[in-house]
């Protein structure tokens, strides 16, 4: 069948091709870590984005290359849509010192200020408030950049989210608020947690903008992603999306999810595929074919080996590497004035 | 040299560095249009405007976490938390992302931040407005911690936190913003290092370290011991965080005997700490065990009198300093 022209949300085939191998980047990415952390090369906790790819590359394609990220614990998705090696990521994983953070921060600190991918934040919710900052900055020097803040059911829960959306709504701070919302967080069910089953009310209570996006569906994702930060690069202040969506694993490579039954995991992984449901769509406008999709696959799934590759081959820090980036001027606790050798 | 309060050193060092660069701005509840609640920021809102004096809501975590934003992306924040009592709340943010930040991301994130807030107690404020709590953050490496207690210190320290590239808790004392102090004249460009302390009087009894508020009260009993023939040399620490450590053992070495006074609490507190470090580096000298003094183990109460006991006078640290410099030491060299 013949190639059309037709174009999705003002994307060109090439761009859609192009978010179509990320997510599959993604995909094959992170089960090429769930694989090697059962090998025992990487260690601590590690968080899948696997079944989230949509969200990931869906709102990072419709960012400028210097606008702001702040994302949580679960940002390999985000670190890659935005374009990081995925070779310094693993290596990152596997705590080398050729990894995005040196090897000192590990899965759950990825770091880039060439992508402007600020953390990697384990605390939940601690990136709201750091968010609502680095957006300030921004409208301080008068840029008209945006940020993007991901955080996940959970943070919503916490103190933070509050305040940080009130503070970025009394300021009119650049920032777009996306709620990756996997109905779980770690084995509490949102129904349980949250008082009000949507995030629409709390927009409206902190005088903000809100939408509700299907997750699943990368131009959805896009549009809604594109919305908000032109409202909130324009002046008008804050944006919130809640963007439902599904992890198809569990919340982290030790989670053997007893909080979820295995036919909901199934029905997902099914009929909700982000990844299968964009094919189709690229099938049904007749913009790509399967073929071209397995060559993405294909590529995809070579770079995540290369990547691994690349990891297994790197050095790890040298012990001296313990003690280096505590402090800008290197000191420390005690600030000698002889030597005492 | 001219004469002006600790306050209007703190004001004269934010007004300074805002002027000499336009990413330096200052954010906490109340600053602005009330002027800070010890008046440090006073008249500043009129002269700089809004977007470089900012009140906030009544939410430390989430100005804290604004601070460290805006500190990463190329601005230089001076966060007021109006009390250190009240950092508690952003002390998730100031210990698991201000401190850590740097080391945990391979070296690449700037954190310029200055966060000031005041500590101690003495105004009958209570229990919950009235704690000592350097010792909290000078435990977490990735943070400077400082406690002038002069006005000269706290705008020479101030001026070099703003300009610092790391994060340094700049803890002040309720009771000290009214102390009065020589600083250069007008014009008179000059800092103060955040990793030094400064024998203040010279003497050669017994090393008497202090800091903040009770340097004060250090050189008080300093004078009353020596009109009795004990030459007390006070050393104010300045830098709680990094440690001046060759700066006490110099003294120690001349001594041989130690007294810290210090408002906070004795357990697990800076005293201890120092003292520590003072048996690792300098056990051979000392001649007597190091004597603390010591804000009260208990909660701080609001009735005048206990509040008072709670509190350490300058009797307490006479007292000290009597109970390692035996008579027959006095006079003897």
């Amino acid at each position: 069948m013949a190639i059309s022209n037709a174009t999705l949300a003002g994307l060109t085939r090439t761009q859609l091709l192009e978010m179509h191998y990320m997510m599959l980047l993604i995909r094959r990415f992170e089960e090429k870590s769930a694989e090697e952390y059962t090998r025992g090369k990487i260690g601590g906790f590690m968080h899948l984005y696997i079944g989230q790819e949509a969200v990931g590359v869906g709102a990072v394609s419709a960012l400028r290359p210097d606008d702001n990220i702040l994302s949580s614990y679960r940002e390999h998705g985000q670190a890659l849509a935005r374009g990081m090696d995925p070779g310094a990521v693993m290596a990152e994983l596997f705590g080398k010192v050729t990894g995005c953070s040196k090897g000192k921060g590990g899965s759950m600190h990825m770091w880039s200020n060439e992508h402007r991918l600020y953390g990697g934040n384990a605390i939940v919710a601690a990136q709201l408030p750091i968010a609502a900052g680095v957006a300030l900055a921004d409208q301080y020097l008068g840029k008209d950049n945006v940020t993007l803040c991901f955080f996940g059911d959970g943070a919503v829960d916490e103190g933070a989210f509050h305040e940080s959306l009130n503070l970025s709504a009394v300021w009119k701070l650049p920032v777009v608020y996306i709620c990756e919302n996997n109905q779980y967080s770690m084995g509490m069910a949102v129904h349980k947690a949250w008082a009000v089953d949507s995030l629409l009310p709390r927009a409206a209570a902190y005088n903000m903008p809100g939408e509700q996006v299907d997750g699943m569906d990368i131009i959805a994702v896009y549009e809604a992603v594109k919305r908000a930060a032109e409202h909130a690069r324009s002046g008008n202040g804050p944006y919130l999306l809640e963007i439902k969506t599904y992890r198809f694993r569990g919340h982290s490579m030790t989670d053997p999810a007893y909080y979820r039954t295995r036919e909901e995991e199934h029905q997902w992984r099914s009929t909700r595929d982000p990844i299968g449901i964009f094919e189709q769509k690229l099938l049904e406008f007749g913009i790509s074919t399967q073929a071209e999709f397995d060559a993405n696959d294909a590529r995809a799934t070579q770079v995540a080996e290369d990547a691994a590759e690349f990891a297994e081959n790197s050095p790890f820090p040298e012990p001296e590497e313990l003690y280096t980036d505590v402090m800008a001027d290197d000191s420390t606790a005690l600030s000698f004035r002889y030597d005492h050798k | 040299m001219r004469t002006i309060t600790y306050r209007d050193a703190l004001r004269e060092a934010i007004r300074e560095e805002m002027q000499r660069d336009e990413r330096v701005f200052i954010l906490g509840e109340d600053i602005a249009g009330y002027g800070g609640t010890y008046a440090v920021s006073k008249g500043l809102f009129e002269e700089f405007g809004e977007k470089r004096v900012r009140d906030t809501p009544l939410a430390e975590e989430v100005i804290t976490g604004a601070a460290i934003g805006a500190a990463l992306n190329g601005l230089r924040p001076i966060l007021e938390l109006m009390t250190i009592n009240f950092s508690l709340l952003a002390s998730d943010l100031i210990i698991n992302s201000a401190a850590k930040f740097r080391y945990m991301f391979g070296g690449q994130p700037e954190m310029p931040l200055v966060i000031r807030t005041p500590g101690g107690g003495g105004a009958q404020r209570g229990a919950q407005h009235s704690q000592m709590l350097e010792t909290l953050y000078a435990h977490v490496p990735g943070l400077k911690v400082v406690m002038p207690a002069t006005p000269y210190d706290a705008k020479g320290m101030l001026k070099a936190a703003v300009r610092d590239p790391d994060p340094v808790i700049f803890i002040e004392h309720e009771l000290l913003y009214n102390v009065r102090g020589e600083v250069p004249d007008e014009g008179v460009e000059y800092t103060v290092p955040l990793n030094r302390g400064e024998v203040r009087r010279e003497g050669r009894h017994v090393t008497l370290i202090s800091f903040s508020r009770m340097v004060h009260l250090a050189m008080q009993a300093a004078e009353d011991l020596a009109k009795e023939g004990i030459e007390a040399e006070v050393i104010d620490l300045r830098s709680i965080r990094p440690i001046d450590i060759d700066l006490l053992v110099d003294s120690v070495k001349k001594t041989n005997r130690v007294v810290i006074a210090e408002e906070g609490w004795k357990y697990y507190g800076t005293g201890q700490g120092l003292a520590a470090l003072i048996y690792e580096y300098a056990f051979d000298y000392l001649d007597a065990p190091i004597q603390h003094v010591n804000g009260a183990d208990v909660p701080m109460p609001y009735s005048k009198p206990l509040e008072r006991l709670a509190l350490p006078n300058k009797n307490n640290i006479i007292s000290a300093v009597k109970a390692i410099v035996p008579g027959a030491l006095v006079g003897a060299r």
